[in-house]
C-alpha cells in the first residue's frame, strides 16, 4: 500500500469515526457528595445511556459555596461548564449578573422542549424566577425543612409530635425531658429558623417585594416575632429543652442519630440518609409555627439548590442541555432522584407518580416536605431575593452563636444582623451598578 | 577590589529576565489587581461595578467584627509566635544534651514538620471533637465542658494549640543547628566562669542564638498570620459562624465565599501593608542590633 493510499485510509477513518460519535459532550458543576452524588452520577449515566446524541459529565466541586466561587472563577476565564449548580443563597449573585447565564425557560422554548410553569409544583415555580416570573433556574434539588422525631422517645415520654412551638415549650419538651432526652437541635438557623420562620408565618422578609423587584431592599429581620422566637429559644436552651451544637450541620443532626436527641429540624433532604443510618423507628412531621403569631400557617421556602445553564456556549451544546433538563425533569427520573435522596420532585406529575406507586404508603415521612411545600400560599411564600445573602447567612450565625451562648442579647443580636445586613445589600447595590 | 562590570547593557538585563517576570506575574501583577480592586464594588462575574473609592476601607474600619478578627489574630500570632518558639527552643536544648538515642529523639520532634497544615487541622478536629475528642475529654476530667464551634474561646484554644503544634517542629530544628554551632571552647570557657547552668544558657548561649531566633521570629509570624489557613479552614470546616479566624482566614470567607471582591481586596491591600511593615522592622530595626558571627 503506497503511502498516499494509507493516508487516505487514515483520513477516512479518522472522518467516519467523528461522524458515528458527533455527540455533543457538555459538563455538569455539582455540589451533591457522599450518596447525593452517587445519584446525581446514575442520572447522569442513565441519560447518556438513553440516546446517543449527547454525553454529560457531571464533576463534583466541594461544597454549595466551593461549587459556585469555582463556577464563577471559571466563567471569568471562559471555562465555565455548560451547567452549574447553585445553592439557595447564592441565587441573587447569579440572577443578578445577567449575561452569566440563559434563563431555562428562554433555553427549553428557544430548543423545542414544551415549558409551562404550573407543571411545578408550587412551592417551587418562583424561587428562582425574576420579578416578572420567569424561570431563571432550573430548580433540582429542592427541600424544605421538616421536623424529625424519634418515634421510641416520643412514646416513652408518651407525647405526639408538637404542630405549634406553644405546645412544644409546654407539653412536648418539658416530657421529653423527663423522659431522659435533650428535647431539640436543629442544623441551620439562618434557614429554618429565619428564612422559613418568616414563609412560615407568610410574614415580609424583605422591603421591595422579599427583594425581587428592582431597587435597594432592606431586611425586616429586627421585627418582634423573630425576636420573640429566638427569645424562647434562648430560654429552652437554658431550660434544657433545646441544644445547640454550633454552626457545623452535621454536629446538630448527630446527637439525633444517637438517639440522644429526640426531635431534629433538618432538610427533607435528609431523609434518605437518615433512612440508612439510624436503627431505630423515626418519622416527620410539618415545621411547627406559633399560634400567637397566626392561626393560618403557610408554606415554607425550598432550600437545596437549581442548575443554571451558562451563557456563552454554541447551540448545540445548549440544545444538549436543554434536552437534558427535558430528562432530569421527566416524572420517572424525578421519583427515582426523591426516593433515592428524599429531595422532593419538583413536577406534579412526578408527585403524581409517587403517590400512584404507592410511595407514601410504605413511607409517609418522605411525603412531608412535598406536603408542607403544597401547604397554602401567601403573600411573602414564593422566595426572597438579597445579594451577598451567603454573607447575610454568616451574620446571622454568628449573632445567633453569640445569643445561645450568651455573648449577646437579643435585642442587640437583631440590631447588628440588621445594620449589617443592609449595609451588605447597599453593597450588592453599588456591584450592580 | 575590582568591580566585575558588564560591557553592555542586555546582558544583565537578559539575565535578570527569569527571575524579574516571574515577581511581575506572581506579585506585582496581581497586588496591582488587588490594589485596583479594592476600590470598586463589583459584581462577581465581572459584568459591572462601580468606583468607590476609599469605601471599602472604611466600611472595614467601621466594622465591628473586622476589628474584633484583628483583636483575635493579634493574640493569635503572639500566642503562636511565643510559644511555637518556646518549646522549641526548649525541646532542642533539651535534645542537644542526650547522648544515647539522640537521632530518635530529634527525629521523633521532627516528623510533625512533614504534616500537611489540612491533615493537622484534621488531627486537630478529632483530638478536639465535641464530646469524644481526648482532649475534650481531658477538659472535662478538669470539670471544663469544651466544645469547639459553641464558644469562642475554646475554639480559639484549638486553632492556637494545634497551629503552634505544627510549628515547633521547624523551630526545633533550626534552634538544633543553632545550638550545635555554639563553639564548644565558648562553652567549656562559661562554664568554669558560672557554674549556674541556666545562667550560662542566658548570657552566654542564647545571645548566640539570636541571629536564628531572629529570623525564626519573622518566619514564625509570618505563618501565623498567613500559613494557619489550612488549620483554620478545617478546624472550623468552611463555617465562620460565631467562631475566631485570622484576618487571612477572612479575605477568603469575603472574597471567595462571600463573592465580595471589592471588600477582601481591600483587606489583602492591608495585609499587604503590614508584612511590607514587618519586613522594614526587619531590615531597618533589628539586623544593625544582631551580630552575625
Amino acid at each position: 500500500m503506497s503511502l498516499r493510499k494509507l493516508l487516505a485510509a487514515g483520513l477516512a477513518a479518522t472522518m467516519f469515526s467523528t461522524t458515528a460519535f458527533a455527540e455533543t459532550n457538555i459538563t455538569w458543576w455539582h455540589a451533591m457528595g457522599g450518596q447525593l452524588g452517587e445519584t446525581v452520577n446514575k442520572i447522569a449515566s442513565d441519560f447518556n445511556a438513553s440516546q446517543d446524541d449527547y454525553k454529560i459529565t457531571p464533576v463534583f466541586k466541594g461544597t454549595y459555596e466551593e461549587a459556585l466561587t469555582a463556577g464563577i472563577a471559571s466563567f471569568r476565564a471562559g471555562e465555565h461548564p455548560n451547567i452549574l449548580q447553585v445553592f439557595d443563597a447564592g441565587a441573587a449573585t447569579v440572577i443578578g449578573a445577567k449575561g452569566a447565564t440563559i434563563p431555562v425557560e428562554d433555553l427549553l422554548n428557544e430548543n423545542g422542549v414544551n415549558f409551562d410553569i404550573n407543571d411545578y409544583i408550587a412551592g417551587v415555580r418562583y424561587f428562582y424566577a425574576d420579578a416578572d416570573g420567569k424561570m431563571i433556574g432550573m430548580p433540582f434539588n429542592s427541600s424544605t425543612p421538616i421536623m424529625y422525631f424519634n418515634e421510641e422517645a416520643l412514646e416513652k415520654a408518651g407525647v405526639s409530635a408538637p404542630k405549634t412551638w406553644e405546645e412544644f415549650a409546654e407539653t412536648t419538651a418539658p416530657a421529653l425531658k423527663e423522659a431522659g432526652y435533650i428535647p431539640m437541635t436543629q442544623s441551620h438557623l439562618p434557614w429554618i429558623f429565619t428564612e422559613n420562620f418568616f414563609s412560615r408565618h407568610n410574614l415580609q422578609f424583605a422591603t421591595n417585594n422579599n427583594g425581587y423587584d428592582e431597587g435597594v431592599a432592606e431586611i425586616n429581620i429586627n421585627t418582634p416575632e423573630i425576636k420573640a422566637h429566638f427569645t424562647a429559644l434562648k430560654e429552652w436552651k437554658d431550660a434544657g429543652l433545646f441544644e445547640w451544637y454550633g454552626t457545623g450541620w452535621g454536629d446538630n443532626q448527630k446527637p439525633f442519630e444517637e438517639g440522644k436527641v429526640a426531635v431534629w429540624l433538618g432538610s427533607s433532604g435528609s431523609f434518605g440518609g437518615l433512612k440508612e443510618k439510624v436503627d431505630f423507628k423515626f418519622s416527620a412531621t410539618l415545621l411547627p409555627y406559633w399560634e400567637g403569631v397566626t392561626k393560618e400557617p403557610t408554606q415554607t421556602f425550598i432550600g437545596g439548590a437549581s442548575l443554571f445553564a451558562m451563557a456563552g456556549k454554541s447551540a448545540e451544546e445548549n440544545k444538549a442541555t436543554a434536552e437534558f433538563f427535558q430528562y432530569l425533569t421527566s416524572p420517572e427520573v424525578q421519583y427515582m432522584w426523591h426516593k433515592e435522596t428524599g429531595y422532593v420532585p419538583v413536577t406534579e406529575a412526578a408527585y403524581e407518580l409517587a403517590k400512584k406507586d404507592g410511595y407514601y404508603e410504605e413511607s409517609p415521612a418522605a411525603e412531608v416536605g412535598i406536603q408542607q411545600l403544597q401547604l397554602p400560599a401567601g403573600e411573602w411564600t414564593k422566595g426572597y431575593r438579597m445579594g451577598f445573602y451567603v454573607q447575610i447567612r454568616d451574620v446571622m450565625n454568628r449573632e445567633y452563636g453569640r445569643i445561645l451562648t450568651g455573648e449577646t442579647s437579643v435585642e442587640d443580636a437583631f440590631a447588628t444582623i440588621e445594620k449589617e445586613s443592609n449595609a451588605l445589600l447597599a453593597r450588592f447595590a453599588k456591584t450592580q451598578g | 577590589m575590582k568591580r566585575a562590570s558588564f560591557s553592555n547593557l542586555w546582558m544583565p538585563v537578559l539575565l535578570l529576565l527569569p527571575q524579574v517576570s516571574i515577581i511581575f506575574v506572581f506579585f506585582y501583577w496581581p497586588a496591582f489587581e488587588a490594589l485596583k480592586s479594592s476600590f470598586y464594588l463589583q459584581d462577581p462575574f465581572g459584568f459591572s461595578g462601580t468606583f468607590v473609592g476609599l469605601d471599602n476601607y472604611f466600611t472595614l474600619f467601621q466594622n465591628a467584627e473586622y476589628l474584633r478578627i484583628s483583636l483575635f489574630t493579634l493574640v493569635f500570632t503572639v500566642c503562636v509566635t511565643f510559644f511555637s518558639l518556646a518549646l522549641g527552643l526548649l525541646f532542642a536544648v533539651k535534645a542537644d544534651k542526650v547522648i544515647r538515642g539522640a537521632s530518635t529523639y530529634k527525629t521523633l520532634l521532627m516528623w510533625v514538620y512533614a504534616v500537611a497544615p489540612p491533615v493537622a487541622g484534621i488531627l486537630g478536629v478529632s483530638l478536639f471533637y465535641q464530646g469524644h475528642g481526648l482532649i475534650t475529654q481531658l477538659f472535662a476530667f478538669f470539670g471544663h465542658e469544651f466544645v469547639i464551634g459553641v464558644n469562642y474561646y475554646d475554639t480559639g484554644f484549638a486553632l492556637i494549640a494545634v497551629s503552634i503544634w505544627k510549628q515547633v517542629p521547624i523551630n526545633f530544628i533550626f534552634f538544633l543547628s543553632g545550638l550545635q554551632s555554639v563553639p564548644r571552647s565558648i562553652r567549656e570557657a562559661a562554664m568554669i566562669d558560672n557554674r549556674s547552668s541556666s545562667r550560662r544558657f542566658w548570657t552566654i548561649t542564647f545571645p548566640l542564638l539570636a541571629p536564628t531566633a531572629f529570623f525564626l521570629l519573622i518566619t514564625n509570624i509570618t505563618y501565623a498570620m498567613f500559613d494557619t489557613f489550612g488549620v483554620i479552614d478545617v478546624m472550623l470546616r468552611s463555617e465562620p459562624g460565631n467562631n475566631p479566624m485570622t484576618l487571612t482566614y477572612k479575605v477568603y470567607v469575603d472574597g471567595f465565599r462571600g463573592g465580595d471582591l471589592g471588600g477582601s481586596s481591600a483587606q489583602s491591600v492591608i495585609l499587604m501593608i503590614l508584612v511590607l511593615a514587618l519586613t522594614i522592622f526587619q531590615f531597618r530595626l533589628i539586623e544593625r542590633r544582631i551580630h552575625y558571627t
